[in-house]
């Protein structure tokens, strides 16, 4: 069976246009390869390659200190490594706009990335980001306009968490 | 010999003119920058560590007409050692990130720092693809530094060797949405 509507990166992608997003910082991601890919082709977004995830945090403050839009994609992994430094986004009132992959939620095979996929939602929200769970790619472009009207109307940190039965399991054996 | 610190930053920050940026990293670089006279275009960092280089480059990228300066310690930099690599494929030419060195953690009891042991920051900053990677240990040396600083033409790396000493804190705002109000008021973007 193959009916899955495997096109919502796009709207993702459309909505960070409609947004004004300027810069993309992003942990290179399976869940994420289309979305990356189109704001890598895309000429007037700027697509920053991490280290680690935090360092989008920051990317994201600057950029807004100097009157752009940044968007900040990642794993669920990727949400433990931010924490401590989404301080500087509370503290200051930065637009912090995410778009977070589950894994170890559903179908997981690998046990190691259900620690952290298991507390992601809960983590974000002690962090005072506001939280859109999508499960359908239906619900993707409406979760995506409301987190971008969040951040960077209200200047506050915005997670649109995309939940694994979305993505698709990861294939292991090929 | 080794650089006096608060000297060293007046240095740097003398006749900046309104298109030169700082972010000062959290602890002694930020009293530093605030005794050098508080500006509207410093952002001082009281948190936030390991992300001064990673803001310098968000903001070097958004404003590439000015000119941007990270200037921090050598723990904030060894916390966030991975921005080195992000900015060593980034490159862009408005930014510069200036690593006072001390060898020491000063705001947390002097602690030795990786740096005193051999870690060569310089030697990361150009292994990472940064074109002017610089030592600077003598008056002629930070002299030269700001006059690059004037007219930055890559993205440049410069380790400032400073003594480890605690000149009395000069404390800047702290208060963090008035900071990046006033900041984004300054050089005119949406208030």
């Amino acid at each position: 069976m193959n009916t899955r509507d495997n096109s919502w990166p796009d709207r993702l992608f459309e909505m960070l246009k409609r947004g004004g997003v300027r810069q993309v910082g992003y942990v290179p991601d399976a869940g994420h390869t289309r979305l990356i890919d189109r704001c890598c082709a895309d000429d007037e977004i700027r697509d920053v390659a991490l280290t680690t995830e935090e360092e989008g945090v920051a990317l994201a403050a600057g950029a807004w200190l100097g009157g752009e839009r940044a968007a900040l994609l990642m794993q669920s992994s990727g949400v433990g490594n931010c924490v401590n430094m989404f301080s500087l986004a509370r503290t200051c009132r930065f637009p912090l706009l995410m778009f977070i992959t589950m894994r170890g939620e559903w179908e997981e095979f690998n046990p190691w990335q259900v620690p952290m996929g298991s507390i992601v939602d809960p983590v974000l929200k002690l962090c005072e980001a506001e939280v859109y769970r999508v499960h359908t790619p239906e619900e993707v472009a409406g979760a995506a306009e409301r987190a971008v009207q969040q951040a960077f109307g209200g200047e506050r940190i915005a997670a649109v968490i995309l939940s694994q039965q979305l993505i698709g399991k990861k294939v292991w054996t090929k | 010999m080794r650089l006096e610190r608060r000297a060293a930053m007046a240095v740097l920050l003398a006749d900046r003119g309104d298109d030169l940026l700082v972010i000062p990293g959290l602890g002694s670089t930020a009293w530093d920058a605030a005794a050098a006279g508080d500006n509207d275009r410093n952002f001082y960092l009281w948190g936030a560590m390991g992300g001064a280089a990673m803001i310098g480059l968000g903001l070097a990228l958004a404003q590439p007409k000015r000119r941007v300066a990270v200037i921090t310690g050598d723990g904030e930099m060894l916390m966030g050692l991975g921005s080195l690599a992000t900015i060593g494929i980034q490159r862009p030419r408005n930014l510069a990130v200036i690593v006072f060195d001390n060898g020491v953690y000063g705001e947390t009891g002097m602690q030795p720092s990786h740096t005193q042991s051999g870690v060569d920051l310089i030697g990361v900053a150009g292994a990472c693809g940064i074109g002017t990677c610089l030592d600077v240990r003598d008056e002629e040396a930070l002299a030269d530094l700001a006059r690059r600083l004037k007219d930055l033409g890559e993205t440049l790396f410069a380790r400032v060797l400073i003594a480890a000493e605690e000149p009395p804190r000069v404390l800047p705002l702290r208060d963090g949405v008035a900071l990046k109000e006033r900041f984004r008021t300054a050089i005119g973007v949406k208030p």
